[in-house]
């Protein structure tokens, strides 16, 4: 099994690098929108602290690189035609799944160097970690953690047809929700209930405070829960969408 | 076999003066008919079969809902960063977000032609080319300036803006406009589709562009100066600006001159995009790269 993961993740890695689109999401998308936050708080009269704009930033980029990675993996094999090959494979088609859903996470680190690089060299962003070693873990873990979330995604998706529709209409929303570029403080009281049950929520609290001061732990803690429940729901998703495509015929959905 | 070409209806006997000037009069009307039906017809056509988000499944999560968000997302990094009211952000991002429609899709519809293998056979067609290219983008208009109203509104009423009631007009004539502006860049971006392999990773990097530059969310003078210069040749920078103004209070005629600076450059990049086509297009006939990119 470690075999499969090791093997599936690094293919996989090595070809949504390959991917312009995804390295545009993983590297553009996060400097524009960490652009825009840099000079609306350099601006603002609150300041903000351009560190902060700078990891929330990259952390869009880890969502965005896994919701359009995960959401669609799916959908791509079925275009690609290696779909069948998969789930007929002796492996569990979970194990497939599961490095490439990791390895969309993976890839959205390109985001958290490019915001840092970008905001260091243009915008004077100091680069001084609180708990230098703490952001070293934090990081790997907030991508599992999105990468399980991602497998849950791959697994309810599979069964549209439009699953890059899906991908558009949840992007902004998780941004705001989780609290990457806005304190959750701000949003109405019901959206912080919502936000406790999304990994990003936490792996940007522990990222945050690893990086700016602060507990790191809980956030650590509850990326690593959350990642279990994720993995838990993707694999009876799974189960359920491999059960119903052997049972109907609709593994290819035409 | 008939001929139904108008010079045909001319009487054989006819020879020269009155003659050939009702020959070659039939056969402009002749042409001009076509070129409507190529400009209206083709357009629609072209629109529906190859501008991939039609369906309401993808359209409305893509195009209504989002947008909404986006709004949504400026004004609260607005409001942490204390910077400008919500209105600011609404307007800016409401109008800003018509470049998805308008890029993605005047791109799309025309390189899509490429990726569905059409695109040589329009090409061999004696089809008028200004109305063939021109007409694809009139439904592309029209549905940037619906995205961008259904923005401007449903943002405004969650956020709660207060926008007097004779800027409704003026507002939605500026919305128009910038989706015209718009729509243009998409023209030119679609000229560099027949050469650039990845379109939607061309088009992202516009709507990027626009989303920084063009002042929707950071006002243009907070911009390094370069930047906010360039950004007076780009679309929605002056739509932007006249209808914060009239969202304001001012009148349409104190920013009168803003939209029709928004409306000329629309105007300089379609005749830029369609040069452009009609360049590449000579290029492959020439070269036989019509299907290289």
């Amino acid at each position: 099994m470690l075999r499969v993961f090791w093997i599936g993740w690094l293919f996989n890695l090595k070809n949504l690098t390959n991917s312009l689109f995804f390295v545009l999401i993983s590297v553009l998308q996060p400097v524009i929108f960490a652009s825009i936050a840099f000079f609306m708080f350099d601006r603002g009269d609150r300041g903000g602290g351009l560190l902060y704009a700078a990891l929330g930033a990259g952390l869009m980029g880890i969502w965005s690189s896994t919701l359009f990675g995960s959401g669609g993996a799916i959908q791509w094999m079925r275009w690609q035609g290696t779909l069948e090959i998969a789930v007929a494979a002796p492996v569990r088609f979970l194990w497939i799944l599961l490095p490439l859903t990791i390895s969309t996470a993976t890839i959205g680190l390109y985001s958290i160097v490019a915001t840092l690089f970008w905001g260091r060299v243009f915008f004077g962003v100091p680069l001084s970690f609180v708990h230098p070693a703490l952001f070293a873990l934090a990081l790997p873990v907030t991508v599992v953690s999105l990468g399980l979330l991602g497998l849950v995604l791959a697994s309810t998706f599979v069964l549209y047809r439009q699953a890059s529709a899906f991908s558009n209409l949840l992007e902004y929303p998780v941004w705001l929700a989780t609290g990457l570029l806005v304190p959750l403080s701000l949003l109405p009281g019901w959206v912080e209930w919502l936000s406790w049950v999304l990994a990003p929520t936490w792996g940007m609290e522990a990222v945050r405070n690893a990086a700016l001061g602060g507990e790191v732990w809980e956030g650590l803690g509850m990326c690593v829960l959350l990642g279990a429940v994720y993995l838990v729901l993707g694999s009876f998703f799974m189960h359920n969408f491999e059960r119903r495509a052997r049972q109907q015929a609709t593994l290819s959905l035409t | 076999m008939s001929n139904t070409a108008p010079e045909s209806r001319v009487p054989r006997g006819v020879r020269g003066g009155a003659g050939a000037w009702l020959r070659r009069a039939g056969g402009a009307a002749g042409q001009g008919r076509v070129g409507v039906r190529v400009f209206f017809v083709g357009g629609l056509i072209s629109y529906r079969a190859l501008f991939g988000w039609l369906s309401p499944w993808v359209f409305i999560p893509s195009l209504l809902v989002a947008p909404v968000f986006q709004i949504l997302l400026f004004v609260y990094i607005g409001r942490s960063a204390a910077l400008e009211s919500d209105e600011f952000y609404v307007i800016g991002n409401g109008l800003q977000y018509a470049s998805i429609p308008c890029v993605f899709a005047m791109t799309n519809i025309i390189a899509g032609e490429r990726f569905q293998q059409t695109l040589g056979s329009i090409l061999i067609t004696p089809a008028p080319r200004l109305p063939l290219f021109v007409g694809r983008a009139l439904p592309v208009v029209l549905n940037g300036f619906f995205v961008a109203a259904f923005g401007l509104v449903v943002g405004g009423l969650i956020v709660g803006i207060d926008v007097p009631a004779s800027a409704y007009g003026p507002l939605a004539l500026v919305t128009a406009v910038s989706a015209l502006s718009c729509t243009g860049l998409g023209l030119l971006s679609a000229g560099l589709g027949l050469i650039v392999r990845e379109t939607a990773v061309l088009s992202n990097v516009i709507f990027g562009i626009l989303l920084v530059c063009t002042g929707a969310n950071v006002p243009l003078d907070a911009l390094p100066g370069w930047l906010s210069t360039a950004a007076q040749g780009l679309p929605f920078t002056h739509g932007i600006e006249a209808a914060r103004l009239l969202a304001d209070g001012a009148a349409f005629g104190e920013v009168a001159r803003l939209v029709g600076s928004e409306g000329l450059i629309g105007i300089v990049y379609a005749t830029a995009g369609y040069l452009l086509i009609r360049v590449l297009e000579l290029h492959s006939r020439k070269h036989a790269t019509l299907e290289r990119a």
